[in-house]
């Protein structure tokens, strides 16, 4: 099989419209804000050298947050704007996807629009701008008649690198809800999809070379003083925002949003509820890859529909509890807590993906290991790894003093790493989720958990406040609830990380629905 | 002395310049009073840094004074708005200063565009300024200043500062880097143009050769201060010793050039 003949490429394909449109008009937006705030800063600073060391110094410190960090922030400040401006001014605004996405990268952009506009203005020649005052020019017209236009071509290049920058950045506003060319990315790397990684990589790749490319004609138009050539890049700009627009106007409006975190599990089972929505005649559509941070407030405030949590993990980093309660109990609370926030919970699936310290079943075995109680003496010698998230969760807290663990060193890995590095023995222990199909497959042991130091987490379906009352779609999801058992999500899960045409999460989520929908 | 009152004066005008970090501030033009009288053309001669650049500037605000009086057409520079004063002063700039992404004509228009004037007519006073510093219409009106020779743009020069119709043009090295010919011809040209539209004069230059030919009157400066001013024939009788070496060069040249260019039948 030649590599094209796959067919996850003609499957990526199928997203390209509704990504690269989201991807253009994000990054096109991000770009005119950073250049409407830059410019005009850049010109009024370009005489006052401390104003000039305050801007350029805060751009610069802003460049070197990661672009993820950077993104992540703006959405808990824009959600506390938002509910600041609905209890001042009586409205509210989102602050998921689009708006917090849009202001993190105009951010990004201003560096280089704003050093290279100030160095621009400070190059033109004095002797030219003397004649300019010479002649009678007002400040403002030989700023607009004679230093912008000199000026120009350095600037041109400054907003080059600002768009190749917001182009590339803008991958990073997948986790914050606003679709883009990252969406491949996420998802390819939490499914293994590597396929998707690529095609997300080189279409992004690509539209930022082009936009480079286009703005290079305009720049050399304005340096050659070729109207032709400024007509032709900025036609084609247009162009490229026109064709992501059409799309984007003629789709009919999705009436389900169905959201996702950014692991495998979660792209199945969105994809599992999309399909049983679309089976009841209801649009729906699916939100990928976003932040466990970001997906729950999404549902409250209406930007997503329906999603799938886990019990413990609401209960103890969303709502913030430290004591750990028996299932039924836990779920009895917090669904009380939930009708607090008007969000319904609809119902359990049927399995837990809880974390539990998972080794290899023959080291285990030789050093006598069947609980975590077993582990806490030979933790000292043994090193642990987990997801990005795991060593700052309460359960991680939660463990270490019920079972008092010392590991030797603790590593963070991506999850997906995580279940080859403990078998091949690079990380002794590590902690893994129950629902992962990779525990059968490394033949891994999952340790017991006696003192019940880490929480249910069984699988929960959530409705937001908007949808509580649907009955369509509380009854095209009705089949799913209490149907799914671990054994049928570890095989799904590991039929999602297979790495081949089979293992996309609609594919899986199929083949899923086909298993459990006979019973 | 004429009786009109004098078309630009400099009463007791001093000005000094931050020396830059740590030096002591430098007095640029130290307490010079002269006049300037309607229709004249008046050199300004020194060597680098005697202060004459800086005297020009001052008479259309391109900088302020610290103190003494400038008065152009009899009104105080400090009470006019010096955007106006400067669109109705002519002001020639060393190599030109042409803006280098105007088109010829539009860095002879600009002043007139500046003030509003429609382009219809400004399109016409461009091909007349042409006309005026003999440049072809047709072929220079569309071009741009890197694509003129050094006389050229001198030519474009002269004519931007003429376009608004100034009753006085300011000149400051205008011939300073051209070739001796290009010169010569330009400095005839720019004295009669001085002569037919009875314009006030004050060009600087460090040639006191070019000086003596073109100017009514010269003054003299060095270092901030005014030295001597007056015809070149007053000036041959000026006792001062700065004066004297520069009108030596001249001088010798003259009569060198005597001696070797010899006119037939010349009396």
């Amino acid at each position: 099989m030649s590599l094209f003949s796959d067919p996850r490429w003609s499957e990526a394909l199928t997203h390209l419209p509704d990504y690269l449109g989201n991807h253009v008009r994000v990054s096109v937006a991000a770009l005119a804000l950073g250049l409407a705030v830059s410019l005009p800063l850049a010109i009024a600073a370009r005489n006052q050298p401390v104003l000039r060391g305050v801007l350029l110094g805060l751009a610069s410190v802003v460049q070197t947050v990661p672009g993820l960090a950077l993104l992540a922030l703006f959405y808990p400040l824009l959600l506390a704007l938002a509910s600041l401006s609905l209890a001042w001014f009586g409205f509210g605004f989102s602050a998921f996807g689009f708006l917090p996405a849009v202001l993190a990268l105009a951010l990004y952009s201003m560096l280089p629009v704003l050093r290279n506009t100030i160095t621009g203005l400070k190059g033109v020649d004095a002797a030219i701008l003397e004649a300019a005052q010479g002649v009678g020019m007002t400040p403002r017209q030989s700023l607009f008649t004679v230093e912008l236009p000199l000026a120009l071509p350095v600037i041109m290049a400054g907003i080059r690198t600002a768009a190749v920058w917001v182009i590339g950045t803008a991958t990073l506003s997948t986790p914050i809800g606003q679709t883009s060319l990252g969406n491949y990315i996420f998802a390819g790397l939490q499914t293994q999809n590597w396929v998707f990684v690529l095609f997300g990589c080189l279409a992004a790749a690509i539209l930022a070379l082009a936009v480079d490319q286009l703005l290079a004609l305009i720049e050399t138009g304005i340096r050659n003083r070729s109207r032709v050539r400024i007509a032709l890049g900025g036609a084609g700009i247009a162009a490229l925002v026109a064709a992501t627009l059409v799309p984007a106007l003629a789709r009919a409006p999705s009436s389900y949003i169905v959201g996702a975190k950014t692991f495998a599990e979660q792209y199945v089972l969105s994809a599992l509820l999309a399909q049983r929505l679309q089976a009841a005649g209801l649009t729906a559509t699916t939100r990928e890859g976003l932040g466990s941070n970001v997906i729950f407030d999404a549902l409250v405030t209406n930007d997503i529909d329906v999603y799938v949590d886990y019990s413990g993990t609401l209960w103890a980093n969303q709502f913030h509890h430290t004591d750990i309660k028996p299932r039924a109990e836990l779920l009895g609370e917090l669904k009380a807590i939930l009708a607090q926030q008007k969000v319904t919970l609809l119902g359990e699936l049927g399995f837990e993906n809880a974390y539990a310290l998972v080794m290899p079943r023959r080291r285990a075995e030789a050093l006598g290991i069947r609980s975590i109680a077993d582990l806490a003496s030979h933790a000292g010698l043994l090193s642990i790894a987990g997801d990005y998230e795991f060593f700052s969760r309460p359960e991680w807290a939660g463990l270490q003093r019920a079972y008092g663990l010392k590991f030797r060193a603790q590593r963070q890995m991506q999850p997906d790493f995580m279940y080859a590095a403990v078998a091949s023995g690079e990380v002794d222990v590590i902690a893994g989720y129950t629902s992962d199909g990779l525990i059968a497959k490394y033949d891994l042991a999952v340790l017991d958990d006696p003192r019940h130091a880490i929480p249910p987490y069984d699988a929960i379906v959530l409705l937001s406040p908007k949808r509580a009352g649907d009955q369509a779609l509380r009854d095209a999801l009705a089949p799913l609830l209490g149907r799914i058992d671990i054994a049928d999500m570890r095989e799904a899960n590991l039929r999602a990380a297979g790495g081949d045409g089979a293992s996309s999460p609609s594919a899986v989520a199929r083949w899923l629905w086909e298993k459990i929908g006979k019973r | 002395m004429n009786a009109a009152p004098p078309l630009i004066a400099f009463a007791h005008v001093s000005k000094s310049f931050d020396g830059g970090r740590g030096a002591k501030p430098v007095l640029a033009v130290d307490d010079v009073s002269l006049d300037v009288a309607g229709g004249e053309f008046l050199a300004i001669v020194g060597g680098s840094g005697s202060g004459k650049t800086t005297l020009l500037r001052l008479a259309n605000r391109l900088i302020d004074a610290d103190s003494g009086d400038i008065r152009v057409e009899g009104e105080d520079v400090r009470a006019v708005d010096p955007v106006a004063l400067r669109r109705r002063i002519g002001y020639v700039f060393q190599s030109g200063g042409l803006f280098p992404h105007i088109s010829v004509a539009g860095n002879i228009g600009i002043t007139p565009k500046l003030l509003g004037l429609p382009a219809a007519e400004i399109s016409s006073r461009v091909d007349e300024l042409l006309d005026l510093v003999r440049l072809d219409r047709a072929q220079y009106r569309g071009r741009f200043p890197h694509e003129l020779s050094g006389g050229q743009r001198q030519r474009v020069g002269v004519a931007r500062a003429l376009a608004a119709r100034p009753k006085i043009v300011l000149m400051d090295e205008p011939f300073g880097a051209l070739d001796p010919l290009t010169r010569d011809a330009l400095g005839d040209d720019f004295r009669d143009l001085h002569r037919k539209l009875g314009l006030t004069t004050v060009m600087i230059t460090h040639d006191m050769t070019e000086a003596i030919l073109l100017a009514d009157r010269i003054a003299v400066m060095r270092a901030g201060r005014l030295v001597a001013q007056g015809t070149p024939a007053e000036l041959s009788k000026s006792g001062d010793a700065y004066v004297g070496e520069l009108l030596r060069t001249p001088r010798r040249q003259a009569e060198r050039l005597q001696v070797l260019l010899p006119r037939d039948g010349a009396a």
